[in-house]
């Protein structure tokens, strides 16, 4: 195996089945009464080592590998797949999906047509990019490093992953799509004690990118001291006062407010189902004036980024709502035909063994024209909030729900004592009609964001610049 | 292919792979292999939505080297798989360092018995029976009232799992299992907008399962007494929890005496053996042989005999909840917990939940929590909460976007009633319980 290998020839060729034979597959399912037919076949190579108490003392290596075969009528799906790339299995498969539908005139796919897209990512192995010893090392070096910060830290936990995923779709449309993915990710959670109190401080980072870097250590060493730094402020931290008021959220990581508080609402099925507070609200206005926000999957290098989707689509650009108006949903190719649109290249599932959602990519707002500082001076008494462990949506109400794992009080246009526990409840709409000012700093997240829906997980990213909502209800210990 | 051809198939694969990592020269190694099968559909709006057919097989290796350790897993059982697997485990292992911790169990303390838990009841549903199932499911919810306006579908699913567990002490022990569930998501609708809600049943054997129309039933009611929320007041106020969320309430507590929040200096509930968390008129005990029970195990993933036992008897901590790596870090015995918890009872004097409710005063009964705001090093707890203002014991009206928050070291106190309503469809089988005592924040009267 080489590098200049397809994805196709690389998952293929160790296996007794052919692009002919995915070909063939895609006959058999339109032997039945089908609006559509896919078979994805998917290879991933996984490697994670572990740090803990100043020693390596755990690493893993995965392969999973399988096809996953889908029937689609109507608004029916019909799905099966099975484990390991085999020709007996693949002919199970076919025959599972397309039972969803009758029998009847045999078809054939024609007009197969290789997708060409621009790559977002490079086809080398991030798992083989660093050896062993230097995988051990780094590491070693983000625990010496978070260590070396302050006395107080007291335990040090550190874990490299990366993974290698080849795919391949082939579709009755006449798609033939490949792809060559890398993933990788370095985390560092400590926890500091003093004083008998501990608290905990975490960081991690990573994209569709490599680990052999020059600059790899440095990254290593800034989470590490990221990990302390958070942690230490933790330690200070005082009680969050309860109930509505001004929130300013940091640039970056903080866009997860829009993912929960709008980019859930925003795709596709939800929207046709009308189970989703945007349903049909396309041209009316849902935010501030101030708000853009857009969904990308085509940024270079990003945890969220593809080059295609998972149905063979190019990632793009897609305008969410701009200017305060909605513009348009996240789709995938069923609900985009059931809609009569296209697909935006939303088009995403865990694996071979899971049906494609509409799903984000990466999601943020643009910037705007206010100096950070200034928005944070405008506030007389509220919390600013920084670093969020995570969040989740009600879509059909519009409610969600994050946590602050670091957020300050602002006090007279000033950040002043560290905030414990704050958690941010709202509404999207209400929350996004109520941004008065939007920062200059747009920045996007460090490249750790999972995002989960009806049991599927998929990497994604966020991003935003600084931004004052007037009222937000927080939920603290002070009442 | 039958189940028990599938597991002696399975157990003879245990063996190849053990006897492949001796070859490679591991000093120790343990097995785990696993075969699910199953099918699943959704309807919705009285139409077929998915048919879902799955088979999952794969197996994970771990190998010791002396006291370094390699893991590999795999989806393909094939002869070459096989060697390839313990091979990339083996060369894991050379780059690992020496952890004095690890190993695999005594070999004294593995379960030596085959018990049958009468895990396995099998349910041959075909796709159109089981779209009828969820259709009428469904089909009964929406019918109640014509504010329930929409429906996410209704679901029916049927799994059957094989899982063998072996090691090179010469254990070799598996599981026949099945699992089988019903659920209904609705969503409502008034002047004040949409909200949604669902229910669900699951057991091992689908007659234990709640009717189809039972099930729609209860997720109609659940979200017509969600719409037109208002906010919660702001204060300090009595909290009910309703049993799934309780469980969640009772996880964290397990969590928190979980040899790996332990060891890591991770837990609000370091050196808590002996302490006194809650009332003394509670005990948290586990009972894993229990026949026929979604949590049931006669052995733990280490190859441990499992038993029952209380984690906080009387109120105080009496047993933590231990693998046998955990135990060594923490110089302690393995309790037969490798792999979490086996059937876990909140025991104390139950009453019932309309009693609870009377007794709250004014407050909050939660019966929705969101994001996750539990920091287990501190106890600190700050959630998102949905559920029913409670006012002079009655249940005033329906709230949404409150957030409750306090320290879980206060709020375990601080309990003062739990619910003769357990829930048994989890692993943690959790009673109504009523904090005395949490901030509440929802408007701006605080």
């Amino acid at each position: 195996m080489n590098d200049t290998q397809t994805a196709r020839d690389r998952i293929l060729e160790p296996t007794d089945v052919t692009q002919e034979d995915l070909e063939r597959s895609i006959d058999d399912l339109l032997g039945h009464e089908i609006d559509f037919g896919e078979v994805f076949v998917q290879n991933i190579r996984s490697e994670s080592w572990g740090l803990e108490d100043g020693i390596v003392k755990d690493g893993s290596f995965s392969v999973d590998a399988g096809i996953g075969v889908r029937a689609l009528v109507g608004e029916k799906t019909g799905f099966a797949y099975c484990e390991d790339i085999r020709r007996e299995g693949l002919g199970d498969a076919v025959a599972a999906a397309r039972s969803i539908a009758r029998a009847g005139k045999g078809r054939q796919g024609t007009g197969y047509k290789v997708a060409s897209v621009d790559s977002m990512y490079g086809p080398e192995d991030p798992i083989a990019a660093l050896d062993e010893v230097r995988k051990v090392r780094l590491l070693q070096r983000a625990d010496q490093t978070a260590r070396a910060v302050d006395a107080r830290v007291k335990e040090v936990n550190v874990r490299i992953s990366a993974s290698h995923e080849l795919m391949m779709v082939v579709a009755s449309d006449g798609t033939v799509g490949q792809d060559i993915r890398p993933l990788t990710r370095l985390d560092v959670s400590v926890i500091v004690e003093s004083g008998g109190r501990r608290e905990r401080g975490n960081a991690g980072g990573g994209g569709r990118r490599n680990l052999d870097d020059p600059a790899t250590d440095a990254w290593a060493d800034n989470l590490a001291r990221e990990a302390v730094r958070m942690a230490l402020i933790n330690l200070e931290a005082v009680e969050t006062p309860a109930g509505p008021m001004p929130v300013v959220l940091g640039p970056g990581w903080p866009g997860v407010l829009l993912h929960e508080a709008v980019g859930h609402g925003l795709e596709g099925d939800f929207n046709r189902k009308g189970s989703s507070t945007y349903a049909n609200r396309v041209g009316e206005r849902v935010a501030s004036p101030l708000c853009t926000i857009v969904d990308e999957g085509s940024i270079p290098g990003r945890r969220g980024s593809l080059s295609m989707d998972d149905e063979g689509s190019p990632t793009r650009k897609t305008v969410l709502i701009e200017n305060g108006v909605l513009k348009g949903y996240m789709q995938d190719k069923l609900n985009a035909r059931l809609m009569n649109v296209t697909s935006t290249g939303n088009g995403r599932r865990q694996s071979y063994a899971h049906v494609p959602m509409p799903r984000m990519t990466n999601t943020y707002m643009e910037p705007g024209e206010s100096d950070p500082e200034e928005i944070l001076r405008s506030v007389q008494r509220g919390v600013y909030a920084v670093n969020f462990g995570g969040g989740s949506v009600d879509i059909t109400s519009g409610r969600f729900v994050f946590s602050a794992t670091e957020a300050y009080l602002i006090e007279d246009g000033k950040v002043t004592a560290p905030l414990r526990g704050a958690t941010l409840i709202g509404n999207g709409p209400d929350v996004m009609n109520a941004v008065s000012m939007v920062g200059n700093d747009l920045a996007l997240d460090g490249g750790v964001g999972v995002c989960g829906k009806d049991g599927q997980s998929v990497p994604v990213g966020v991003g935003q610049p600084t931004l004052k909502v007037d009222e937000i209800v927080v939920g603290g210990t002070q009442a | 292919m039958d189940v028990t051809e599938q597991e002696t198939e399975l157990k003879a694969l245990v063996a190849d792979i053990l006897a492949e990592a001796e070859k490679q020269g591991a000093d120790q190694c343990e097995v785990s292999v696993s075969s699910d099968e199953g099918l699943s559909v959704n309807v919705r709006k009285g139409e077929l939505e998915q048919v879902e057919f799955n088979q999952d097989r794969g197996f994970g290796i771990t190998v010791y080297f002396g006291q370094r350790k390699g893991s590999a897993s795999t989806t393909d059982s094939s002869r070459a798989a096989i060697e390839n697997t313990v091979a990339a485990a083996s060369n894991i292992a050379r780059f690992t360092e020496e952890d004095p911790c690890n190993g695999l169990a005594d070999a004294s303390l593995m379960q030596t018995e085959v018990i049958d838990l009468d895990l396995f009841h099998p349910w041959t549903l075909e796709p159109d029976v089981a779209t009828d199932l969820a259709c009428a499911c469904e089909g009964a919810g929406l019918e109640m009232d014509d504010r329930l306006t929409n429906s996410d579908g209704a679901s029916v699913n049927t799994q059957q799992s094989v899982r063998v567990y072996g090691n090179s002490h010469g254990f070799l022990g598996s599981y026949i299992a099945t699992r089988h569930g019903m659920s209904c998501v609705l969503i409502g609708e008034d002047e004040s907008g949409m909200q949604r809600d669902y229910w669900y049943s699951v057991g091992r054997n689908q007659e234990d399962l709640d009717a189809a129309e039972d099930i729609g039933r209860e997720a109609a009611r659940r979200t017509l007494a969600r719409l037109s929320p208002r906010k919660a007041s702001t204060g300090t106020y009595p909290v009910l929890f309703a049993p799934p969320m309780a469980a969640g309430l009772i996880g964290h507590v397990i969590g928190a005496i979980s040899g790996g929040a332990l060891y890591r200096n991770a837990s609000f509930l370091i050196d808590s053996m002996g302490k006194q968390i809650m009332p003394d008129w509670l005990s948290l005990v586990e009972r894993p042989q229990l026949p026929g029970q979604l949590g049931s195990a006669y052995f733990d993933s280490d190859g441990l005999a499992t038993h029952e036992k209380a984690f906080v008897d009387s109120g105080v901590v009496a047993s933590y909840v231990l693998s046998s790596y955990s135990a060594r870090k923490l110089g302690l015995e393995p309790t037969g917990n490798a792999g979490g918890v086996f059937n876990l009872d909140l025991d104390g004097t139950a009453r019932d939940p309309a009693e609870l409710l009377s007794g709250m005063g004014t407050g909050l009964y939660v019966t929705e929590l969101m994001g996750q705001g539990v920091n287990t090093v501190t106890g600190d707890y700050s959630r998102g909460a949905a559920g029913f203002w409670v006012e002079d014991g009655q249940i005033a009206y329906p709230v949404a976007e409150a957030t409750i928050a306090g320290n879980l070291s206060d709020m375990l106190m601080n309990i003062t009633g739990i619910g003769t309503d357990v829930d048994y469809r989890g692993n943690i089988r959790a009673p109504s319980i009523l904090v005395s005592e949490m901030t509440v924040a929802g408007d701006g009267s605080g």
